[in-house]
């Protein structure tokens, strides 16, 4: 009875590190990839993950969904190597980031339409200003009623979706908004995950909320997109309105942060390098509006540099 | 160490396990006890953290704002922690899943115990068990994507995410809990009394409803009060199908947010320790173990003040 315990012992252990063995031979660079963050961002990291993975089969990127504020918390932390971000870090978290000993290079990935969108069935709202978003989202805002925004409008009442309280959406639009990030009414529907948010306002008639562009482009069937009026005239979000800036204020940059000490890592670095080199392939795809060439070039010296490794 | 056997002085052996025997037994004892007291240092431990942080939440927040305040807005600018809205959610959807639990898993039990056949009896209560099987985040997806569109088609100012999915969905989940336990309790009820009962002339519905459900009432609160108390609990469901807005409401069809969403939502989130945000959590659960605790209690003594014991 021993010595046939100890046979299948011994085969079971002989099965097992076999098993392990295997992965590397696969060709391409091995490793496991921890990225989190913006769930604005999430769209964008996902399709580098999908594309790397492909490239590499031996490796493994995980993408997570915390939010902005969540993803740089686990990046100062230490438990993430990449953490996607649609604001750029705040002094805050810059001190986090230092006392944990991380250091890191901020890479700007793609420019996001940040996008006010209706339910697809509203037939009146074509364009909103940027004083009337302020007076809908402010902290202390009376206003309830379609009506109360424009008197043409039908008195029926608005339901409002939002971003959470951790999201980098949130904290740009709040600052571009309402003027002070973090400053917003706060009897909204709250999310942190957009598809939640899609689903609130494909379901209500008068519905209203705001979240990156990809989300809408996946749901154009639902959802309707509304002009902003910065000040001069309704401009909707599209690749030319961002490329040249009249889409305003709501443009705004993606991040994508990776550890210094993770770059060391051949991985990482790898992965860092295919975003930049893939940028402008994969980016489009997504509803984002890529960078130029000159700009993931210039990104991409720095975070050789930072890497250690001669450009 | 004394031999196991010993041979007796007329050639008999005796065992001599006492003193052996004696040891085991004491130490199985002790490892038993130690099995029991885990549960309960581990209950005392859960009640030592949650008391911990709620007394440092109520020594910055007055225990009368968070009791009678009707504003939950702890994670933004201007905070209020009136946990009011919350209590409201939770009991509206503990309320209306007990509306359809209680009478449908009391009908069923008396189905089960009174009327069945024996061979109905065994196919059905295994049937009625799967219900409770069913993990509750799926009870959650089926509510939000098949019982509100169905309530839509009633009600078609219906919010996207709504108390009244949420509790027809824990309702069903919490019929076993009540079928079960009733039927336990109606069954226990000694024959003798139904057929003094039918004796006397009474019908199956007579025996039923006058004879054997007041002997098994005990019972049967107590279940009614363990579901509701489960209901009160329930988190995956409410958090996918009734929404993410304190609101103060005892309107089923409109979106609110019960303390185990609440939970949920910022502790996915950014909530550094120590923060205010990150004491709310303990309050919040604290709130809700007391409740349940106070539920369990009330069980307990209906259970032991009420029970008739026939034998």
């Amino acid at each position: 009875m021993r010595k046939s315990m100890m046979y299948i012992g011994s085969v079971a252990a002989a099965g097992i590190l076999a098993a392990c063995g295997g992965g590397g031979d696969a060709g391409g660079v091995t490793g496991s990839i921890v990225v989190d963050g913006s769930s604005t961002v999430f769209p964008v990291s996902e399709a580098f993950a999908e594309e790397f993975q492909a490239e590499n089969p031996a490796s493994r990127v995980t993408v997570g969904l915390s939010g902005t504020g969540g993803g740089f918390q686990r990046f100062c932390a230490g438990e993430t190597d990449f953490t996607g971000a649609s604001r750029p870090i705040t002094q805050g978290e810059r001190d986090a980031c230092a006392a944990a000993g991380i250091e890191f290079v901020a890479l700007s990935v793609a420019t996001d339409g940040l996008s006010v969108i209706v339910n697809s069935a509203n037939d009146f709202v074509e364009c909103l200003t940027v004083e009337e978003l302020r007076g809908v989202w402010q902290p202390g805002s009376s206003v309830t009623t379609w009506r109360d925004v424009r008197a043409e409008w039908p008195a029926d009442e608005i339901r409002l979706y939002g971003p959470g309280t951790d999201s980098g959406t949130f904290d740009y639009f709040t600052e571009v908004i309402n003027g002070e990030s973090g400053a917003s009414r706060p009897d909204f529907q709250a999310s942190e995950d957009d598809n939640i948010l899609v689903q609130g306002v494909a379901g209500d008639r008068f519905a209203l909320g705001y979240f990156g562009y990809a989300y809408y482009l996946e749901n154009k069937d639902v959802l309707k997109l509304v002009a902003v009026d910065g000040g001069s005239g309704c401009v909707l979000p599209s690749d030319e309105t961002i490329e040249d800036e009249s889409y305003a204020p709501l443009a705004r940059p993606l991040f994508i942060y990776v550890s210094t000490s993770s770059l060391q890592r051949p991985e990482i670095l790898a992965f860092a390098e295919f975003i930049l080199r893939e940028g402008e392939a994969v980016i489009p795809a997504t509803g984002y509006h890529a960078l130029s060439a000159s700009q993931y070039a210039e990104q991409l010296d720095a975070v050789r540099e930072a890497a250690g490794v001669a450009g | 160490m004394k031999q196991a056997t010993e041979t007796q002085g007329d050639g008999t052996v005796a065992l001599n396990f006492r003193r052996s025997r004696n040891v085991k037994e004491r130490l199985i004892g002790v490892l038993l006890f130690l099995c029991a007291a885990t549960s309960t240092l581990v209950t005392v431990g859960v009640v030592a953290v949650l008391l911990g942080e709620t007394i440092g939440f109520f020594s910055q927040v007055s225990i009368v704002e968070f009791l009678t305040g009707t504003r939950w807005e702890p994670m933004f600018q201007e905070k209020h922690f009136g946990v009011l809205p919350l209590l409201a959610g939770s009991f509206m959807v503990a309320a209306g899943a007990a509306v359809i639990a209680l009478p449908v898993g009391l009908l069923t039990a008396i189905f089960l115990s009174e009327y069945a056949a024996p061979s109905l009896r065994k196919t059905l209560k295994p049937m009625l068990e799967i219900l409770a099987g069913i993990p509750t985040v799926v009870y959650g997806y089926f509510a939000l994507t098949f019982v509100t569109p169905l309530i839509r088609t009633v009600f078609p100012e219906t919010d996207v995410f709504n108390a009244l999915s949420a509790s027809i969905v824990v309702g069903i989940m919490i019929i076993p809990t009540v079928s079960s336990l009733s039927e336990d309790a109606l069954r226990a009820v000694p024959n003798v009394l139904r057929e003094g009962a039918y004796g006397l002339g009474a019908t199956k519905l007579e025996v039923s409803t006058r004879i054997v459900v007041p002997a098994a009432l005990s019972g049967i609160v107590a279940s009614f009060i363990l579901a509701i108390s489960r209901a009160i609990g329930e988190t995956m469901a409410v958090t996918i199908a009734a929404g993410n807005l304190p609101n103060m409401t005892l309107n089923p069809l409109e979106s609110i947010q019960t303390m185990t969403a609440y939970i949920v939502q910022a502790s996915l989130g950014d909530t550094p320790r120590g923060t205010i945000v990150y004491q709310t959590l303990f309050a919040v659960a604290m709130t809700l173990f007391l409740i349940t605790l106070v539920m369990n209690i009330v069980s307990q003594w209906i259970l032991s003040r009420f029970r008739e014991e026939y034998e």
